[in-house]
């Protein structure tokens, strides 16, 4: 079941949470809507569900319009952040809540609850009450009671973010070898883009009441559309400076910019990541940064490196491969050359 | 040597105690064995002669059973209103939710008073209810009324925090399961209020049982009918029978601390069961 959200715009009072947003779920599809806080995602995971109604556009489940249908009737899962269970409902009743106010016969209650105990790995525990259970286990009871009903749609408003890091490591690839299993279309919201590109098959960038950009993991990763994203993105240096004449000199950067050749010369911001980054100990000719090496922190998989480059007043964070590291010996104090090998420049006003 | 060590992380522990005890023993247990004192100076023979007249037990059932019949009715007022203050807002509220308080100040003489005044065949409201054969003032019906009045406020406030505390999350999870704004009450958001709707009953019964002040006006006193179990203490009093005064005290005594220790029981089971 895909979903289709055309034109749909939001306000409280003077604040416009959505922005004339359009946007399409594949059926089948895991979806994640990222984006710092009060960017709209949540608004307009909800405006889905049919939990707020829209200021104008409109929502398609398929080709079915559910602009103007009640929450009760669009049969969706909604998953909370805080899970929202019934605290007076043991497990068990918990998950067959929806089943109940269908009128399932009682044999096929008790077969479909546990059977969603076995998906999620609760077995047993279908007397316990809530307070008796982790937060892990709650937000899996949660997940079972919204797909009991068996949903057009899932959608999860950022199901991990009251969850501490491991159990939220574990549940994140749950989730995703979950819906390997049922294949339910679902979108979920977080602001967290480790997990939204771990877990989702395609992501969404939210700013503002708009998406920024639309597509999957890697293409995201490989070409940001815009500053925004890029710099949402994290793990980046920035360097403000200018373009003129097919050059850009860009924070004691001076490279070669041929996408701009006009005499006047513009403001531009280029973004560097981390790993992007490599320090030599000569210069060899090409644009490099002196600077000084403040600190040191052996990460797992890379070492990053913070410099500080006097001379523009520039700190830098270099992630260096291991073996990179060892070759180098480093120490903290050192005056090195840091130098991009890749650069992505945008000529645009932009503020961060 | 360390045996002088205050080890105790809270200070002041000796004091408060010292003070309970002693605001407890002035204040509750000192009256209360007074009573009972008082009490044996009649003989088993004429402590029960004095208590199971049929006076007397025709008041104690009307006690008992006005008490629980106001208190019912509290909850359910109480609830709706606790429930509109908490989750509506509209103009005026401050002075609704301020209004709710006022059975507490009230002198509730005054209250039985009014009432009285009110329900009488010349009152506003009994001129058109007498006719219609509901006789507000002195009739076990205005009993019910004053004690509702007087109940009330227990509720609402019992009940606000409770209601405030049930996230709206739940009612929402509920919509999406598909449940009918009906069931969304029944099954989700009653049951959750369910252990303080008990502490509330017990607050609004308890108080309403030993109600004098508003009901002497209103109940109209008369033997075997409208008179409740304080008033004919005071009623023996007047006799100068203070023994058998203070037997029927012991004996409305006995009532409430049996109800309250009940109702206690009932609250444990039912937050033990909710979680």
């Amino acid at each position: 079941m895909s979903i289709t959200v055309k034109d749909v715009s939001k306000r409280f009072g003077e604040f416009l949470a959505l922005d004339q947003l359009s946007l399409e779920v594949p059926s089948g599809a895991l979806l994640a809507l990222l984006g710092p806080s009060g960017s709209g995602k949540t608004t307009l995971l909800r405006i889905i569900a049919g939990l707020e109604i829209q200021d104008s556009g409109t929502v398609l489940y398929q080709d079915e319009d559910v602009t103007g249908a009640r929450v009760r009737d669009r049969n969706v899962g909604f998953v909370f952040q805080h899970y929202a269970l019934f605290r007076h409902m043991s497990v068990f009743e918990n998950i067959a809540f929806g089943l109940r106010v269908r009128h399932w016969s009682r044999a096929r209650v008790k077969e479909r609850v546990h059977e969603l105990l076995r998906l999620i790995q609760l077995e047993g525990l279908e007397h316990s009450l809530p307070s008796q259970l982790s937060g892990g286990q709650r937000q899996r009871v949660a997940l079972a009671r919204a797909l009991a009903v068996q949903p057009k749609v899932l959608l999860l408003d950022e199901p991990f973010g009251a969850l501490d890091a491991k159990v939220r490591q574990e549940l994140r690839q749950w989730l995703r070898r979950l819906h390997e299993e049922i294949h339910v279309t679902s979108v979920f919201v977080t602001h967290d883009q480790e997990e939204a590109f771990e877990v989702a098959d395609r992501v969404v960038i939210m700013n503002q009441g708009r998406i920024e950009q639309a597509g999957t993991p890697q293409e995201i990763f490989e070409q940001p559309a815009n500053p925004f994203v890029m710099d949402f993105l994290g793990n980046v240096n920035v360097f403000h400076g200018r373009v003129q004449d097919g050059r850009a000199d860009l924070g004691g950067f001076n490279v070669e910019y041929p996408e701009y050749t006009e005499r006047e010369s513009r403001a531009a911001t280029a973004f560097v990541r981390s790993h992007e980054l490599d320090i030599q100990r000569v210069r060899n000719g090409r644009p490099a940064l002196q600077a000084n090496v403040v600190h040191i922190n052996p990460a797992r998989t890379v070492v990053k490196v913070r410099l500080h480059a006097e001379e523009f007043g520039v700190w830098l964070n270099v992630d260096l491969g291991w073996e990179r590291y060892n070759e180098l010996q480093l120490r903290a104090g050192e005056s090195v050359f840091v130098l991009p090998r890749r650069m992505r420049v945008f000529v645009q006003d932009y503020q961060i | 040597m360390t045996t002088d060590v205050n080890r105790r992380v809270l200070p002041g522990f000796a004091l408060s105690l010292g003070y309970t005890v002693f605001y407890l023993s002035l204040l509750v247990l000192i009256p209360i064995l007074a009573g009972v004192v008082k009490t044996s100076s009649l003989s088993l023979e004429s402590f029960w002669a004095a208590v199971s007249t049929d006076r007397a037990v025709a008041a104690y059932k009307l006690t008992v059973g006005a008490a629980v019949v106001s208190a019912a009715i509290d909850i359910v007022l109480g609830a709706v209103v606790a429930w509109v203050l908490v989750r509506y807002d509209f103009p005026l509220k401050r002075i609704f939710d301020a209004l709710v308080d006022l059975p507490f100040a009230l002198p509730t003489a005054v209250a039985g008073l009014v009432y009285s005044d009110l329900y009488t065949e010349q009152g506003w409201l009994g001129r058109f209810l007498v006719p219609l054969g509901i006789q507000g003032a002195y009739s076990r019906l205005g009993i019910v009324l004053v004690l509702t009045f007087i109940g009330f406020p227990f509720v609402v406030r019992t009940l606000q925090p409770v209601i405030e505390n049930l996230e709206t999350d739940v009612e929402e999870a509920a919509a999406c399961l598909g449940a009918s704004r009906w069931q969304t009450v029944t099954r989700v958001l009653l049951p959750a209020i369910y252990p303080a709707t008990i502490t509330a009953f017990a607050l609004a019964f308890a108080r309403a049982l030993g109600e004098y002040g508003s009901v002497v006006f209103i109940s109209g006193n008369m033997p075997y009918r409208t008179e409740i179990a304080p008033v004919l203490i005071v009623a023996r009093l007047e006799e100068f029978a203070y023994g058998e005064a203070t037997a029927i005290a012991i004996v409305l005594l006995v009532i409430s601390l049996a109800t309250l220790f009940l109702i206690n029981l009932l609250e444990r089971w039912s937050t033990r069961a909710h979680g």
